[in-house]
């Protein structure tokens, strides 16, 4: 308890180094933090997806589609629960900037694959009984202020033309990390309008989500289905959900990559400033250290005041800066929304910040206790800082 | 009566230890928004470099891009008989219709599969496009399953290399010659012939028609007539702009993220100079008092003490550049949002990305310096002699 007392002095000995230090570790652990939190909102989809659903699509690429008629055949393959055909529609509100994953998917089979997406009960009724319908998570309906009853149009790109759609639910995520950003809307109306338009893009499906009723014989299902369309002229991947939104990822590589790269590099800045007021504090002090020698104090006493002391301000500019770190990905998770819906400070997060904490205050005292260590009693003495 | 430069210069060496803590801290810094910029820099110049200004890029109405596009033939046609369209010494009109698909290749050594374009050419697609260039084995035959693939392709991924057969639709198609298309976009796309790839991928349409003009200044009326006329759907853009906007979103993302890490990194050294300069100060009150004394005057102190914590910054900004410019060597492939598919450019680094780095650099340092130089100009010549 005195040493601590005695460690928190000697960091205050110099009020406004020491708080400009404090606060440099602050603002680093802060971005520390964002960046972490940056890429676990890369990973949401993965963290979101579960083990006992597939994803079934064209092995060629995904802007190829699939016959409808791979449906009843999926649904034969031993294992298989439920089936729902679904397409990415691509579609624009208003203007590109609005961005939001929109589908058109099975209304009835879907809501099964997804018990995460939790309609009121009655609005699924009206869902699956109205072919124009849609619904919408609960921040995208928030975002735009749209209420159940209003019409929503989109524009197509993949599918030309304008789109109407009847906002008929708005979901609420069963947990944390369910993304509440989507809108999805009936199959069957985008292929009754693709029948009348444009009839050879009619009866096809972007892919199919299937629902396993054992997730440990994944791989077997998936292998069963891709040995039923081998050599035909659409030919199948499928994957567990997990893995097609890894893919996503793992094209994106570079970018995480250099996220990650980024959050060490403000470690390294902030180890560097830190490590610069411990040198100064040690040769401001190099006397006393002397003094302390001459009493009969051990090296390790030395040694421990001074990375006592380092800690001392790491830790207090740790502790700022997660409490600072909550209000910030707050903010930044509102302004980001349409690129991240879901922005959450992970755990992990905040046992990374401490484990940095830790090794900035360590690494910063290294070369400063090893001066005072070994400088002789009579030099340091003599010595003025 | 101004206080040599030299004394500055000779007090960042007496405390090596800090100089070089507080440096490095900067040059980091610097390092950083030198490789943003730079990668921006990258990015632009390979878009700038795709497109040419005096090419007209046809697609669906609606569609953001070619991959999403689809052109009727009879449409094709009725773009081919535009009066704008330019014609080639051999008589031949300047117009390409092309298929562009994506297909799904694993890369080397890691086998993650990534999302690339496979572009159906006509006979004119190389004319105009003069920046590719087939730099090893032969142009595809008409009427074959051949390819040829990009250089960056060729290098990056399974089956790209020449000699090398990749499979998709139902058949092998063999790479017999790498193009190089510089720094453009095209140096990640795979070509071969287009009525067989639509045989292949069983796409009775066509995705985009790219003309050049006659006449750079008949864009307008060019556009116009393509896009009233009312047995079509469809847009009409300079190819210039048709790739600019491709990577809007990449663009913006980029900025936004270099900005605020700027930013944020910027704070974290100014505070290390800042520290480092007011320790200068703390320590050398006796000095400055003694220069005062001597008759220097309190602007030549402040003026001292900036110029330290200028070359502080200066140096960090120099060894910051010296890092960022190896940056060159690394190519970032990554999939572009907007057309979901490969797209790889480098670290670029011009004249411009230098000076803002090292003036940046020396902002940080000034910012850093300022405070504690006019706490040292500010002092009492008695009281400062006095402090030991």
């Amino acid at each position: 308890m005195y040493l601590l007392k005695l460690l928190v002095r000697n960091a205050f000995r110099h009020r406004l180094r020491s708080s400009l230090t404090i606060l440099g570790m602050t603002v680093a652990i802060l971005a520390f933090g964002l960046l972490r939190t940056v890429i676990s909102a890369w990973y949401a989809g993965v963290e979101a997806s579960a083990a006992n659903r597939l994803v079934v699509r064209n092995a060629i690429s995904l802007v190829f589609q699939l016959p409808i008629s791979y449906k009843e055949k999926i649904r034969q393959v031993e294992g298989v629960e439920i089936v729902s055909a679904g397409n990415w529609f691509g579609g624009i509100y208003i203007d590109e900037k609005n961005f939001f994953a929109n589908f058109a998917v099975e209304p009835k089979p879907y809501l099964e694959l997804y018990p995460e997406f939790v309609l009121p009960p009655g609005q699924e009724t009206d869902f699956v009984r109205d072919r124009k319908a849609a619904v919408a998570g609960r921040t995208l309906a928030q975002k735009y202020g749209w209420e159940i009853g209003d019409t929503i149009t989109l524009k197509g790109t993949i599918y030309p033309g304008n789109w109407d759609f009847v906002l008929r639910g708005i979901y609420t995520g069963r947990y944390e990390s369910t993304d509440e950003s989507q809108f999805f809307f009936h199959w069957d109306y985008l292929n009754e309008m693709m029948k009348k338009v444009t009839p050879r893009r009619a009866d096809q499906a972007g892919f199919f989500l299937v629902g396993i009723d054992n997730p440990n014989r994944a791989a077997e299902v998936a292998v069963a289905i891709d040995a039923l369309f081998k050599n035909s002229l659409a030919e199948t991947l499928t994957e567990t959900e997990k893995a097609f939104q890894l893919s996503f990822i793992s094209m994106t590589e570079a970018i995480v990559m250099a996220i990650q790269l980024v959050s060490f590099v403000v470690i390294i800045i902030i180890m560097a400033v830190v490590a610069n007021t411990m040198a100064m504090t040690a040769r401001e002090r190099i006397g006393e250290y002397a003094i302390f020698k001459a009493l009969g104090f051990r090296s390790y006493h030395i040694a421990g005041l001074i990375f006592g002391e380092s800690l001392v301000i790491s830790l207090l500019g740790c502790a700022l800066g997660i409490a600072a770190t909550f209000p910030a990905a707050e903010a930044f998770g509102n302004a980001l929304s349409t690129y991240f819906p879901i922005f959450n400070v992970a755990v992990e997060t905040i046992y990374m910040d401490i484990a940095a904490a830790f090794v900035v205050g360590i690494v910063a005292a290294i070369v400063p206790t090893w001066r005072a260590v070994s400088i002789r009693i009579a030099d340091g003495l003599r010595r003025i800082g | 009566m101004t206080v040599p430069i030299s004394y500055s210069v000779r007090n960042l060496w007496t405390r090596r230890l800090t100089t070089v803590l507080t440096a490095s801290g900067m040059a980091l810094v610097v390092f950083v928004f030198a490789s943003i910029l730079m990668l921006a820099e990258g990015l632009r110049k390979t878009l700038i470099a795709t497109g040419s200004y005096d090419n007209v890029v046809v697609i669906r109405k609606g569609s953001n891009s070619e991959v999403q596009s689809g052109v009727e033939r009879e449409q094709a046609a009725i773009i081919e008989a535009q009066p704008e369209v330019a014609i080639g010494p051999d008589g031949q009109r300047l117009l390409a219709k092309e298929v562009v698909v994506l297909i799904s290749l694993p890369k080397r050594g890691s086998d993650k599969p990534s999302n690339v374009v496979i572009r159906g050419i006509s006979e004119q697609s190389l004319k105009l496009r003069p920046q590719v260039k087939l730099v090893e084995g032969r142009m595809p035959k008409p009427g074959s399953s051949e390819i040829i693939a990009g250089r960056s392709i060729a290098a990056r991924f399974r089956g790209g290399g020449i000699g090398e057969t990749l499979r998709f639709g139902m058949r092998d198609w063999t790479v017999v010659g790498v193009f190089d298309a510089g720094s453009t976009g095209f140096s990640s796309e795979i070509w071969g012939d287009a009525d067989q790839l639509m045989q292949a991928f069983r796409r009775p349409v066509y995705s985009s028609v790219l003309f050049k003009l006659r006449d750079s200044s008949e864009f307008t009326q060019v556009r116009e007539r393509i896009e009233s006329d009312p047995r079509m759907t469809v847009e009409a853009k300079r190819e210039s702009l048709y790739y600019e906007e491709q990577s809007k979103a990449m663009a913006t993302f980029l900025r936004i993220l270099g900005m605020s890490l700027t930013v944020i990194f910027s704070i974290g050294a100014i505070i290390g100079a800042m520290i480092t300069m007011y320790a200068a100060v703390a320590t050398r009150t006796g000095e400055i008092g003694t220069l005062r004394a001597l008759g220097f005057q309190r602007r030549s102190i402040l003026a001292a003490f900036v110029m330290e914590s200028l070359f502080l910054g200066f140096i960090g900004g120099l060894t910051g550049l010296f890092f960022a410019s190896f940056m060159q060597l690394i190519t970032i492939s990554t999939v572009n949002f907007q057309t979901f598919s490969e797209l790889a450019f480098s670290f670029s680094l011009t004249a411009d990305i230098v000076v803002r780095s090292l003036l940046f650099s020396l902002v940080m340092g000034f910012i850093g310096g300022v405070l504690p130089a006019i706490k040292a100009a500010r002092m009492n010549i008695v009281d400062a002699l006095r402090a030991t």
